[in-house]
């Protein structure tokens, strides 16, 4: 990091700055609906929510929760009536986004999308086009929250991975730190000064939530021990009792990125829609037949937790899945712990070890 | 020895008999109790009862059918039960019901509205008054009305309507104000056109993760729910606030003179949309026409699953 680059943004003028990005960008930034905090476009007078972590991820700003891939209609051949085409016309708006306020865990999930839809085998158009088309202006976290556990997966408060600035709150303020190339296209405002000593201010801030963190459990084997545990039925009914089989911790999460398609329409025309699925939904494995592989909650859970800890990680060089935000966590109507069931299947699996070398 | 205490007692007792006891304990921080399987008499020593006890297990039971189980239960969540054997949907020789007087559970929205951010509180008590909670801001004292979930401040049915054991001394109906009634007044009160507007606003955040579904008791049809079967395909999978709010008014008309009031479905929904209040409507019109509460009476037929040639209150020939 280039620590030079650091500006220091006033916060009275945090809502003049945001106008000013509004000009040549869709601002969404943490604002409340009720009860919820979540990523919406920023209107001038519109109130930032910055002093807890927004209840939904900054996900729909490059993967909605419904997109037209592309319209069809069936036309007949004015030459040949018998004769019926199929006209096609796709749509792929990606307008030019800012994602101000979310935390480096909502920020960084979208690396897990990267691998799996922008790598080198594969480019979903769709998503690489609104990727990149939206910049992100994350806020460091100042403190802990009971369900955040970032650095069990190799991340922190601080982490920078995949935004384009970095804010961290200092007193009056933001220090804001340009960390890829793309970030200094946003640093031009005259709103903007330069930070001086408010960078070691930043850096005391930054150091303090790193040392407010728990001790982090050593989770390295995850990948291996759910492996182990996946026929182990027992062991998934039982972390599964309680959990009631919903979508909320699939679509509350910055890195679930399970999508459906179908086409709807009526008659000769319609659309072809991609929308957000998940896994934890019996419909998500149920196939034409009848038959479904996954026929009940505990499948299904063992299905999110091994592909974000162990399935994943294994097709891309030990990544994890998961950014630690606990959103899950706090999400689930009836507290199902994620974390608490990752070690319970290091534990079960190092258990079966022992016992099958005293066999 | 406490009723709490005599109820641990006796589900150690039941529980050799049993596939499980369906409890609380505590859960992932101070503010989050969770639901608990008991299998082994030493999980009842895990076992928690308090106002952070919010789910409703009876939600758990149909899942269980042909088992045995034991459930400890709050008054309210004893109408899911009630409302599941008028149904058939479990058994009552298979169940044994563990109920505890209740004086009332709190409604973490409303807890969290006072703390800023529920995930920064690091400690919580309760007294007859309210709630304090430990926040980075330091001690928050929260009044009971506007700590306690709105179903609590008027509960009619304190005590377990049903239940095998009952220890303690049962408490008296609540006194406080009906909460709910005042946000449908409010509602009512409405211009059609400024409700649908309304309701189009609080629907644009909703997820469609059913939640609300799953959570709820009597939602039984899960995963053959018509706004998620493939084949046919009843409802778009466009997601804007109108096909949102289909699946909610969806949810209310099967749940028409089932639904318990237990609150599940919004206590459950993780961005907080006010839906409870499209149900309580729907009690209230199943009120009216037919002077009858769900859950109360597992004898009782509930009146969609039966009809009378002459309704006491629906004048058909006067029409
Ligand atoms: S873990 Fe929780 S949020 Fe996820 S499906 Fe189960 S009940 Fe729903
Ligand atoms: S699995 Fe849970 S904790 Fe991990 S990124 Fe998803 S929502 Fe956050
Ligand atoms: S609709 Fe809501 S209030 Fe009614 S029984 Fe279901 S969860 Fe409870
Ligand atoms: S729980 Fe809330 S967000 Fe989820 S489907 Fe129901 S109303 Fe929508």
């Amino acid at each position: 990091m280039v620590m030079s680059a650091a500006a220091y943004l006033p916060a009275p003028k945090l809502g003049e700055w945001l106008k000013e990005l509004s000009v040549r960008h869709l601002v969404l930034a943490p604002q409340a609906r009720g009860d919820a905090v979540v990523f919406a476009p920023y209107a001038e007078g519109g109130e930032i929510v910055l002093d807890r972590d927004a209840t939904m991820p900054p996900k729909q700003a490059v993967f909605p929760a419904t997109e037209e891939l592309l319209r069809f209609r069936r036309v007949k051949d004015p030459e040949d009536p018998g004769r019926v085409d199929v006209e096609l016309s796709a749509s792929q708006p990606a307008p030019k986004t800012v994602v101000f306020g979310a935390r480096p865990c909502g920020t960084r999930g979208f690396l897990a999308y990267d691998r799996v839809y922008r790598s080198p085998k594969t480019t979903d158009p769709y998503y690489a086009a609104r990727r990149d088309a939206t910049l992100f202006v994350t806020v460091a976290c100042t403190a802990p929250g009971n369900s955040c556990f970032c650095h069990w997966v190799g991340s922190g408060p601080d982490d920078a991975s995949g935004s384009d600035l970095l804010l961290t709150p200092v007193t009056g303020g933001f220090v804001v730190l340009a960390v890829s190339g793309r970030g200094d296209e946003l640093l031009g405002s005259p709103l903007l000064e330069p930070a001086g000593d408010r960078t070691a201010e930043a850096e005391k801030v930054l150091a303090a939530v790193r040392a407010a963190l728990p001790p982090a459990p050593d989770i390295s084997g995850a990948r291996d021990g759910l492996t182990a545990v996946f026929d182990d039925m027992g062991f998934w009914d039982e972390v599964s009792a309680k959990c009631v089989s919903c979508g909320a911790c699939t679509y509350l999460c910055p890195t679930c990125y399970c999508f459906n398609i179908t086409d709807e329409g009526d008659g000769l025309a319609g659309r072809r829609l991609r929308t957000w699925d998940n896994c934890m939904s019996f419909q998500f494995t149920l196939e034409a037949s009848g038959h479904n592989p996954r026929p009940t909650k505990a499948h299904r859970l063992r299905n999110r937790v091994g592909h974000k800890f162990s399935y994943y990680p294994a097709l891309h060089e030990g990544a994890v899945a998961c950014c630690g935000c606990g959103r899950c966590v706090r999400g689930c109507p009836v507290s199902v712990d994620i974390r608490e069931i990752v070690l319970a299947a290091i534990v079960r699996a190092a258990r079966a070890r022992e016992e099958t070398a005293h066999d | 020895m406490s009723p709490f205490e005599t109820l641990k007692e006796k589900i150690r007792e039941a529980l050799p008999g049993l596939d499980c006891v369906i409890g609380w304990r505590q859960g992932f921080d101070p503010l989050h109790a969770t639901p608990f399987f008991m299998r082994a008499p030493e999980d009842v020593e895990k076992l928690v009862w308090s106002p952070l006890c919010v789910h409703n297990l009876s939600t758990y039971l149909p899942s269980f059918r042909g088992k045995k189980v034991g459930i400890v239960l709050k008054g309210c969540d004893s109408r899911g039960v009630i409302e599941l054997l008028q149904e058939k949907l479990v058994e009552r020789e298979n169940l044994v019901l563990f109920g505890l007087p209740c004086s009332g559970v709190a409604d973490l929205t409303k807890l969290g509205r006072a703390a800023g951010d529920l995930d920064r509180v690091s400690a919580v008590a309760w007294d007859e008054a309210g709630f304090t909670l430990a926040t980075p801001r330091g001690e928050v004292r929260v009044a009971r009305r506007d700590a306690l979930a709105d179903k609590c401040l008027s509960c009619q049915f304190p005590n377990a309507l049903e239940a095998d054991h009952l220890p303690g001394d049962p408490l008296p109906p609540a006194t406080g104000p009906d909460l709910g009634d005042e946000e449908l007044a409010a509602l009512e009160a409405m211009a059609p056109a400024d409700l649908m507007a309304r309701w189009a606003a609080e629907m644009s955040r909703c997820i469609r993760c059913y939640a609300c579904r799953n959570a709820c008791p009597m939602c039984v049809c899960r995963d053959h729910c018509i706004a998620q079967s493939r084949d046919p395909h009843w409802l778009s999978q466009e997601d804007s606030p109108r096909e949102k709010l289909m699946f909610q008014l969806i949810h209310t008309m099967h749940l028409a003179g089932r639904c318990v009031e237990c609150g599940e479905c919004q206590r459950a929904c993780p961005v907080d949309i006010p839906i409870l209040a499209l149900r309580r409507k729907m009690n209230r019109v199943v009120r009216e026409l037919f002077d009858y509460q769900a859950g109360l009476d597992s004898q009782a037929v509930p009146p969609l699953f039966t009809f009378q040639v002459e309704e006491a209150n629906i004048k058909e020939r006067k029409w």
